[in-house]
């Protein structure tokens, strides 16, 4: 098996894996980021949202051959400390009950925010409406975005 | 131990002191608990409170949290008698350690269940922080060398209030340690609660905004392997036999055995399980349940309708009142079998050793997690030791899979990590039990309802009194509407379809037929829905209440925007009262729940936003019943994933509003108050905007025509 490198969190990394495996199971299992979490493997519930050269994508349907030679985030990376502002929005509001599809809530906002500075319902909702929260924090999900978009003009 | 107070205190292992006491931890409400209690049946220790000698308040319980947000809550109680600092309270899930903590029997159940968290916990952990922080003021007091009566408690000190000297908790705590515990420490009047209604912030959200909180799944421990199981798609079916060889030759596989229902593959990571495991050749024995289906299914509901089934509730004469009513009328409702869904698939990781055996798992009951380990490995329960985890959602599902890792780690003879698929999790759940019930109501000449006759046909796992589930028929037997001649029968389809608790319980189907029926007596009488609600509740204070604020907040009765309508339910369950208002468009074979308002009376609020969070999520949750349904064919389930069994996404979301009734009752259960009035709140709306009844769930698009 060649070995695959990839940007991830601002460090080069090679794995030695099977280049169809799902970039989500090489960050969970082989490197042991967990914070990606596995939801339903067939892209349809958001939970295992990452970044790709900043793109959002679901990274149980994307093979990690697919990453090689960018650059991949994950919500480990995304701020040193929690300071990106839809996390402090996110603590904020308190917004997650149980907490599993956050990371993955978190990062597609991240990535809707990177490119829509001020976004309304209906473009919250258009991105969002591929990350399903069964807690039903939807609500204060899209109330933080909101703030994180304050928050980021502020930091402008 | 002292057993009158059910008080342990001492010593901390680690420094400090400790006070060890009792949460009761099944249906047992607290109040009935420290008094009542014989020396024989005195349960042990199982929470405790250390003060550290840095002055750090730490709370240790055997609790799971799974987004309720019970962690927080249940420090607020503590916090808010020992006087402390809220930014020094950390908070431990405590292991399942006999071995530490001697605390669970083989009989022992223990974990999260029927909203009992605040219910069960509300005197006895206040009662614990009162005594920590009584004992802490008699150190202060001998140091001081005065009476305790010149000392208090404040912001984790104690001051004495004649000098305004201060001792904090920290350097207090060893000396607190050697203080005998007084036998009854006062608890705080509602009045004098400073924490109890305010709402810190939760104790979690940093963990779980940088991906730091540990999940079961997350779980790895040195020389794990990944596993995968194959079961039988069949309900009840066994292995008759197995080929591995091409499962073998999957890059990155490395065992593969078979257990008790089915046939697992072991890999260095989950995904080259999963690749290994569809590479699997297996015969199945499919057993009795091959020819089941959703069709036949309903027959055998259906069939049990056409006969008077166990009499769950009979008050007046329902049969003789309705053949002489001056209206009567008639309904069959039905609801599917619902997954639990929770984002977080089952996963469990076991070590199985000659001498121990130890399990790493977000589980609601862990310590189901000792008594399997017990029957399957046949170790004692000191050797077994339980690790829990966050959970990632759960909403009342247990699972095999603690039982099921345990036996492929055993077969394996290495540490196994089994994770569940999606469609593992979907399709071997334990399902909310479908249900048909057959409605009959008779009105006199004025409209108003003098009977009340329901036949349920729904599966039971909770076992049956004098033939009767009561979970299965709470919500329609439990019905607080004044009806003179109410009479309610129940059947138990044996289905072979596996059953269990599900948010909310029964209420999750009866009250959306209940409420349902109700508007439909409303519309026969030509009365307005919560006209007819209000005149039925007049023995219903606390119900009417939040029927009349959910009202008022709606502008029940105003002109809505063009296109919208409303409807209204209301349910109490778990000691708590719910009333909801939707506000709901239909357009195109679509409905579109815009607003809805929601009035509660849970008692005593503990943390208003906690509250107010569990009652957004439980109203989620119910919407999302309306959307999706599992459904069988040839003894399998047919659906596997979020395509197949729709939940409520964000652009479905409505506008929530919470009302809060001000209350110093005894808290209810909030957790699964808010899921049952939701879907006949919109059924209601939808009836109201088309003139349609929906008696079957989940909604179809050839219903809203």
């Amino acid at each position: 098996m060649p070995a695959i490198t990839f940007g991830l969190n601002g460090k080069q990394q090679t794995v030695d894996v099977v280049p169809q495996m799902p970039l989500l199971w090489v960050l969970r299992d082989t490197l042991g980021l967990t914070g990606t979490k596995f939801g339903c493997g067939m892209a349809l519930c958001g939970a295992c949202t990452v970044h790709l050269n900043g793109e959002a994508i679901r990274s149980c349907s994307t093979p990690v051959s697919a990453a090689a030679g960018k650059n991949v985030t994950t919500i480990e990376g995304l701020s040193s400390d929690g300071n990106h502002p839809v996390q402090r929005a996110w603590l904020e509001s308190d917004v997650p009950q149980c907490g599993y599809c956050q990371s993955g809530q978190i990062m597609a906002a991240a990535a809707l925010l990177a490119k829509n500075k001020q976004p309304s319902d209906s473009d919250i909702d258009e991105v969002m409406r591929g990350n399903i929260c069964r807690c039903g924090t939807y609500q204060d999900i899209r109330h933080a975005i909101h703030r994180a978009a304050e928050m980021q003009g502020g930091a402008k | 131990m002292n057993r009158r107070t059910f008080f342990k205190t001492g010593a901390a292992a680690a420094g400090g002191l400790m006070v060890g006491f009792y949460l009761p931890e099944r249906s047992k409400l607290a109040a009935d608990t420290p008094g009542g209690t014989t020396a024989s049946t005195l349960p042990r220790l199982n929470a405790y409170v250390r003060v550290g000698t840095d002055d750090s308040v730490t709370l240790t319980i055997h609790r799971a949290e799974l987004g309720q947000g019970s962690v927080t809550a249940l420090s607020m109680l503590l916090a808010e008698e020992l006087e402390c600092d809220w930014s020094k309270v950390n908070t431990e899930f405590a292991p399942v350690d006999p071995a530490n903590y001697g605390v669970f029997g083989s009989k022992t159940l223990q974990g999260v269940f029927g909203s009992l968290s605040i219910r069960t916990s509300w005197q006895p952990l206040r009662k614990a922080g009162a005594t920590a922080r009584e004992m802490l003021v008699t150190a202060a007091a001998q140091q001081w060398g005065v009476d305790r009566s010149q000392c208090r408690a404040e912001n984790n000190s104690v001051v004495n209030t004649a000098t305004n000297a201060r001792l904090s908790y920290g350097s207090l705590a060893e000396a607190a340690s050697k203080v005998t515990p007084p036998t009854n420490a006062a608890v705080k009047d509602f009045t004098k609660f400073r924490l109890i209604g305010t709402s810190p912030k939760r104790l979690d959200t940093k963990l779980k905004v940088t991906g730091k909180a540990q999940y079961g799944i997350d779980i790895r421990v040195p020389g794990m392997q990944y596993a995968s199981l194959e079961r039988c798609p069949v309900f009840g079916g066994k292995v008759v036999s197995f080929d591995a060889s091409q499962a073998k030759a999957v890059p990155g596989v490395k065992n593969v055995v078979q257990i008790s229902n089915g046939v697992a593959v072991l890999a260095d990571n989950t995904w080259s399980a999963m690749q290994g495991r569809r590479a699997l050749k297996v015969k199945w024995n499919e057993g009795p349940m091959a020819n089941t289906s959703s069709a036949t299914l309903h027959k055998m509901f259906a069939d049990l309708l056409e006969k008077p089934g166990a009499v769950a509730l009979n008050n007046g004469d329902a049969a003789a009142t309705l053949s002489t009513a001056a209206k009567k009328i008639e309904a069959l409702y039905e609801a599917p079998y619902l997954s639990h869904a929770p984002m977080e698939p089952h996963s469990c990781v076991v070590s199985v050793k000659p001498d121990s055996c130890e399990i790493w798992a977000g589980t609601q009951i862990p310590s189901e997690g000792v008594e399997a380990a017990e029957k399957i490995t046949g170790l004692p329960t000191d050797k077994i030791q339980v690790h829990t985890y966050y959970l990632g959602g759960s909403f009342g599902r247990p699972g095999p899979h603690v039982d099921e890792a345990i036996e492929i780690a055993k077969a394996a003879g290495v540490p196994v990590k089994l994770t569940w698929s999606r469609e593992d999790d979907m399709q071997h759940d334990l399902y909310r039990p479908a249900s048909l019930t057959k409605f009959a109501a008779g009105l006199d000449a004025q409209g108003w309802p003098v009977a009340w006759h329901s036949r349920i046909a729904s599966p039971t796992f909770t076992g049956l009194k004098d033939g009767v589930d009561r979970s299965g028929v709470d919500g329609i037997a439990s019905v607080l509407y004044s009806i003179p001649n109410m009479h309610v029968e129940y059947h138990p389809p044996e289905a072979g379809i596996p059953v269990g608790y599900w948010r909310s319980v029964g209420c999750s189907q009866n009250t959306f037929f209940a409420e349902c029926f109700i508007d439909e007596m409303a519309a026969a009488g030509g009365k307005d829905p919560v006209e007819l609600r209000r005149r039925l509740l007049d023995k219903a204070p606390r119900l009417l209440a939040v029927l009349n604020l959910a009202a008022e907040k709606s502008g029940w009765g105003k002109p809505l925007a063009a296109g919208r309508f409303r409807g209204v339910a209301v349910v109490n369950n778990l000691g708590g009262f719910n009333a909801q208002v939707a506000e709901v468009s239909v357009d195109k074979g679509k409905y579109q729940v815009h607003r809805v308002v929601c009035a509660v009376d849970c008692g005593q609020v503990v943390n208003p936003a906690g509250v107010v969070q569990q009652i957004q999520g439980g109203i989620v949750f119910g919407l999302s019943a309306l959307k999706g349904g599992i459904t069988i064919d040839r003894g399998r389930v047919q659906q596997g994933n979020f395509d197949g069994y729709q939940v409520l996404r964000i652009q479905e979301m409505p506008v929530i509003e919470v009302h809060l009734v001000p209350s110093h009752e005894t808290p209810a259960g909030i957790g699964e108050a808010s899921t049952p009035p939701i879907g006949p709140a919109v059924a209601n709306a939808i009836f109201a905007a088309t003139g349609k009844r929906i008696r079957r769930l989940p909604i179809r698009p050839e219903d809203l025509a």
